[in-house]
């Protein structure tokens, strides 16, 4: 082998295996990384274990929100019109979070089958309902009308 | 009527991207002057109509013609008119036509400066330019027409959104926009010269300055979204891994390999098939940036309405460009043949390693964003994949980057030897070190992880600084070395200082952040570091088009007033949006940032999330210090002289093929003793 090809041999060797530590890594922090979505008729189901980290998603039960006095404590139910949920969050929720609308929830079951949130995630249009939202509706046959799926041919009036 | 002479305007300007895209293509191929010189008036007059069509829906936005549908769906009003204007943006349909004036106005400066092109390359490439057009305005005209009448005329509109009603906001789309566009001239360069089969230092050197512009906008836009995330959201946060700020940050990544690949292809004729695929890719990023963001696939502030018609259309058109444009790297890419041969310890060698890095970061920041999509449309379930994710595998990935990043701009290139410099550099090592770990010492609390961070910023600082002095290093007249050295040169070395910067804020902002969310009524007290703030006053105020509670902060550090800070709950009126106006008090050291939560016992106290950002602003400092780099490479005057040698050939030469060939020798003979040598007089090469 000649220097010049033993150089270049290196460099080759050099990247190879460079690119294969970083795809290492990449599915090693891919696998613990993924987080799974379920509609509360799965969670009703008992498909989550507690303590398995998911996303929860559906529609805020009007009148079920419930604020602590003493600290930043929030209770509410999510449900999709079939089964329901009740959640716990510790903070601020998002400013477009309201009773009867969609939102997202990450967070865990605990052994009573509440769902602890982490964090609480509102879409950012109050027509926008979220993909996962509207399909765990559909699927529970609770598809309430179309004003909450914003078509574009929609004029909102003021 | 104004907006029908928009839509007719916008048909027009369909059929010139026809002729655009067709008539100079195929005289490229058959050698009829004529049919090429069409590509410089018919890419001026795409451009005018494009633009006339534009203005005719920013007229409706001003004129409150709520009579056009869409005007009705995003103005209102009361809405001022800054927000109108930017409001033709705000929403589905006219951003995408906002794209397609953007696209014109890139086709139409590079029919401007490029007369100095060989004719058979800018017809070929004003030409693909029109192809890309005709996707985007078909785009618009069947899926999503802008100019659509609403019968009846409501008497008020239902405004823009709230969160877009900033001024950040507004200037965000149009930066990241001309990013995106502008990645489609090296895209149809590079286009250009698969179909030929040719890719000489005159192209490329012609790709470099725009390549670099598209760049500098690209940054600008990135960075202005993190901004206004970090002050709008009210979160605090600057980069929260979304699906959207992926989108933009690939062609980022990408693009950012593709400036150095060019660099070293033009120098050195290597890597020449490499750039080439970088240009599509980067382009095809863009595209899917688009459709992913455009297509209401991810749950988005952006993701405006979700109409499947637009979304397979976009996916179509992905396919056809990103399948086509392969296809054709496939079967010719082999002609793009790299001349020079260069050796491990080389400038090359190091560019290569920036690419492989950049390229293997993008591919991970692609598999994190689409794997969730794929699984989707396989139906196996819906799935995220967090933030900590992309963090594990991106933060790795950077590190080699700034290893390398001040040594490899100081090497030679083909070969090069570090003797000499080894024992400079290994002090330098360690100086940074211990420079890291002083400076930690005077802040708050001791973190290795800051030493390490805060001595790899030391470090590309340094070893950027010692190439500069390196290369002045044996000049007689110092001063007039630095004058007359290109500013190429220092745009390199200002964009990498500002890496530094940027990542001495990434760093500390991560590790020093304290945060906490906290019940505070009025009067009350509470401490986040060393600050101290105490919740003053509540007020219902009135702005433009809201009302919002706000409070006041009063900060105070030992005893001593720092500054008051104002913090807004708004209701916006027409569509009775709530949001958060986070009160920041901004410093070069330190963000303290206050948003308001929601009102506790009937409005007695407030959730407030109160936030220490350490450096914070170092973060958008380092950016503007990129793009400006990038600005600064790009205004190099040999790119301008280049112009000019190449033109006199091209005017010298009368067969347009032979043109092509009369430049790229003339640049050849030019750079090539300069590449050869390797002594201290070569560094005019860059």
């Amino acid at each position: 082998m000649t220097p010049k090809r033993k150089q270049r041999m290196m460099l080759v060797g050099l990247m190879l295996g460079g690119v294969a530590m970083a795809v290492g890594f990449g599915v090693n922090a891919f696998k613990q990384n993924i987080m799974l979505f379920h509609s509360p008729t799965d969670v009703a189901a008992g498909t989550v274990k507690p303590g398995q980290p998911f996303r929860v998603g559906g529609m805020v039960v009007e009148g079920s929100v419930k604020r602590s006095d003493t600290d930043l404590n929030v209770y509410f139910e999510l449900t999709d019109h079939a089964q329901t949920v009740p959640v716990s969050f510790s903070g601020i929720l998002p400013d477009l979070f309201r009773e009867g609308q969609g939102i997202v929830a990450m967070g865990s079951l605990d052994d009573q089958g509440t769902f602890g949130a982490t964090e609480v995630l509102a879409k950012h249009d109050e027509n926008y309902m979220p993909p996962e939202v509207a399909e765990a509706l559909e699927k529970a046959g609770n598809m309430p009308g179309t004003e909450a799926n914003y078509g574009s041919k929609t004029v909102v009036s003021p | 009527m104004i907006p029908e002479l928009g839509q007719f305007a916008l048909i027009l300007a369909l059929c010139t991207a026809f002729v655009l895209a067709v008539v100079p293509m195929v005289g490229s191929f058959t050698g009829h002057t004529g049919w090429m010189d069409m590509a410089r008036p018919a890419a001026a007059a795409q451009a005018f109509l494009v633009s006339l069509s534009y203005a005719c829906l920013t007229w409706a936005f001003i004129s409150h013609d709520f009579s056009v549908l869409y005007v009705a769906n995003t103005s209102n009003t009361s809405l001022p008119l800054i927000y109108r204007i930017s409001g033709v943006w705000g929403g589905h349909e006219g951003s995408i036509l906002f794209w397609c004036f953007i696209s014109a106005l890139w086709t139409g400066a590079v029919a401007i400066f490029s007369r100095a092109l060989p004719p058979v390359l800018l017809a070929r490439v004003l030409s693909i330019l029109g192809f890309v057009s005709i996707g985007f305005l078909l785009f618009v005209l069947l899926t999503s027409n802008p100019f659509e009448r609403l019968f009846p005329v409501p008497v008020d509109g239902a405004s823009l959104n709230p969160l877009l009603q900033d001024p950040g906001m507004a200037i965000h789309p149009p930066m990241l926009y001309l990013g995106y566009v502008g990645f489609s001239v090296a895209f149809a360069f590079a286009i250009a010269a698969l179909i030929s089969g040719k890719l000489d230092a005159a192209t490329l050197r012609w790709m470099r300055p725009w390549t670099n512009i598209a760049w500098m906008f690209l940054t600008i836009g990135i960075s202005l979204g993190s901004w206004w995330a970090y002050y709008e959201l009210g979160w605090g946060g600057w980069w929260f891994w979304d699906p959207v700020e992926n989108a933009s940050f690939m062609p980022w990544l990408i693009g950012t390999a593709l400036i150095h690949s060019l660099a070293a292809s033009e120098k050195r004729g290597v890597f020449k098939a490499w750039t080439v695929l970088l240009a599509v890719l980067a382009f095809s990023l863009s595209l899917l940036g688009t459709f992913l963001v455009r297509s209401g696939v991810l749950t988005s502030v952006h993701s405006f309405a979700a109409d499947p018609a637009r979304g397979l259309y976009i996916l179509l058109f992905l396919g056809i460009v990103i399948g086509g444009s392969l296809l054709l790297f496939a079967i010719r890419s082999n002609k793009l043949k790299s001349t020079a041969s260069y050796e491990l310890v080389s400038r090359e060698s190091a560019l290569l390693l920036n690419n492989i890095l950049l390229v293997v970061a993008c591919s991970a920041v692609l598999l994190g964003t689409l794997y969730p999509l794929f699984v989707d449309a396989l139906g196996f379930g819906k799935l995220s994949v967090g933030e900590q994710y992309f963090n594990a595998v991106f933060v790795p990935l950077m590190l080699p980057i700034l290893l390398i990043v001040g040594v490899g701009a100081m090497l030679n290139w083909k070969r090069d030897k570090l003797k000499g410099r080894s024992t400079t550099l290994v002090v330098l090592g360690v100086a940074s070190i211990v420079l890291a770990a002083f400076l930690t010492s005077l802040l708050t609390h001791y973190r290795i992880s800051a030493v390490a961070s805060l001595s790899m910023a030391v470090w590309v600082s340094a070893s950027t600084a010692y190439g500069i002095f390196y290369r002045f290093r044996n000049k007689r007249k110092r001063l007039s070395a630095v004058m007359h050295t290109p500013a190429a040169f220092w745009g390199m070395s200002t964009a990498h200082i500002g890496l530094a910067v940027f990542t001495v804020g990434v760093a500390l902002t991560s590790i020093y952040n304290e945060e906490q969310t906290v019940r505070m009524a009025l009067n009350d007290n509470h401490t986040v570091g060393d600050y101290d703030f105490e919740f003053t006053s509540l007020e219902q105020v009135r702005g433009a088009n809201y009302s919002a509670a706000e409070g006041r902060f009063q900060v105070s550090r030992n005893g001593d007033a720092v500054s008051e800070i104002v913090a807004q709950k708004r209701v916006y009126d027409v569509r009775n949006d709530t949001m958060t106006e986070a009160g920041i008090d901004a410093g070069l050291t330190r963000d303290l940032f206050i948003a308001l939560g929601e009102p506790l016992d009937g409005g007695n106290a407030w959730s407030v999330r109160i936030q220490s950002k350490p450096f914070i602003r170092w973060i958008w400092l380092g950016t503007i210090l990129m793009a400006f780099g990038g600005f600064l490479a790009a205004i190099d005057g040999r790119y301008r002289r280049v112009r000019a040698t190449a033109g006199s050939a091209s005017a010298k030469s009368t067969a347009a093929v032979g043109s092509a060939v009369t430049g790229s020798a003339a640049v050849a003979q030019r750079s090539a003793p300069a590449a050869g040598a390797t002594g201290s007089s070569s560094n005019i090469t860059f």
